[in-house]
């Protein structure tokens, strides 16, 4: 009767390293096993062997970020270039909150904190605590939201239209696309929250968490240059 | 029939063998000083903007812009700790951003007709 060897171990021969093969190895079955959390979830699909050595959806997530960063390079280019164009119109100096906007910036700082201890506890296999920061990200940045949204109308309110002038259409283009990934972030926290709790996360938890992360820590950065470039620093 | 287990540690995120793909784990201590920091670098931001600093005022705001930029992409995000292939991904879409941006705006610049 032949033997079976029961491995995970990543420097094991990787040789149909899908969860569960077997590969028949002289007499013996290799059982390429991964270790199933206390839900049976599983973590195949983070230790699918690929030619980098890496987790293909990482470097994907990687690859995105990277190019979000030629659009939010293009959106705030076109309002540095337009944000004087607005003869009659309100301008930022008679519109710009900057106490609002100080504490919006923070509390979408605080997020990315509360983000990172979230990922710590996926890592940790914690559930109750991921779920837990994942449902306080999600509340500050509905905090933020509400925050742009309020700023939003008393613009408006104001008498600065979408297309009331060029910096007008570029305020709103800019800080609205931001505003769009930060309401898709809050659905993704949300989302993973839900299938976290119903314990139908695909894959790697820790991964699945670390990549929404990836995501929500990019939107705040880039809120780290619009805060400066649009709101400290003067037309 | 004998049956031999040999479970190892799947504690690496990506799980995968080479050493550059494994994080640094950080406790979350540190994770609040790094925010606690951050917090402050924005005051700091937000006092300059009252404070009349002439010429070094907008300098100083832009490299306590990239200051934070640099913290939560190298922390918060783990790239300093994770692969380089990671860090090239992301910069290189970065970079090209920026330079191209720059380009454009020069552009703009030479040919509005001032």
């Amino acid at each position: 009767m032949s033997e079976a060897i029961i491995t995970d171990t990543p420097d094991a021969d990787r040789s149909g390293a899908d969860s569960g093969a077997v590969v028949p190895v002289a007499d013996e079955d290799v059982v390429v096993d991964h270790p199933v959390d206390e839900h049976g979830a599983g973590d195949h699909a983070a230790h699918m062997v690929t030619s980098t050595g890496l987790s293909n959806n990482k470097l994907a997530m990687w690859l995105f970020l990277g190019s979000e960063c030629l659009l939010f390079g293009g959106l705030i280019s076109t309002y540095m270039l337009y944000r004087g164009r607005h003869t009659g119109s309100p301008g930022p100096a008679q519109l710009w909150d900057i106490p609002l906007t100080s504490v919006s910036s923070f509390v979408l700082l605080m997020s990315s904190l509360t983000m990172v201890l979230a990922v710590s506890a996926a890592q940790q296999r914690d559930d109750r605590l991921t779920t837990l920061w994942l449902s306080v990200t999600a509340l500050l940045g509905a905090t933020f939201v509400g925050a742009q949204v309020y700023e939003f109308t008393s613009f408006y309110h104001e008498g600065l239209g979408f297309t009331t002038s060029l910096f007008s259409s570029s305020f709103y283009t800019l800080t609205g696309f931001h505003g769009i990934h930060v309401t898709i972030g809050i659905i993704m926290l949300m989302a993973l929250v839900g299938i976290i709790s119903r314990s139908k996360v695909p894959g790697d938890k820790a991964e699945v968490v670390e990549l929404i992360g990836l995501y929500w820590h990019f939107v705040d950065i880039v809120w780290i240059v619009i805060f400066t470039l649009v709101y400290l620093i003067p037309a | 029939m004998t049956t031999t287990e040999r479970h190892t540690d799947h504690s690496a995120p990506t799980g995968h063998a080479s050493p550059d793909d494994v994080h640094e784990h950080k406790p979350n201590s540190f994770y609040i000083k790094v925010a606690a920091a951050l917090a402050i670098v924005t005051g700091v931001e937000v006092g300059l903007y009252y404070l009349d600093l002439g010429k070094l005022f907008l300098p100083t705001l832009l490299v306590l812009m990239v200051v934070k930029f640099v913290t939560v992409v190298s922390l918060f995000m783990h790239l300093r700790f994770d692969n380089r292939i990671f860090s090239w991904l992301f910069y290189s879409g970065l970079f090209l951003a920026v330079f191209v941006y720059l380009a454009a705006l020069m552009t703009f610049r030479f040919f509005d007709g001032s």
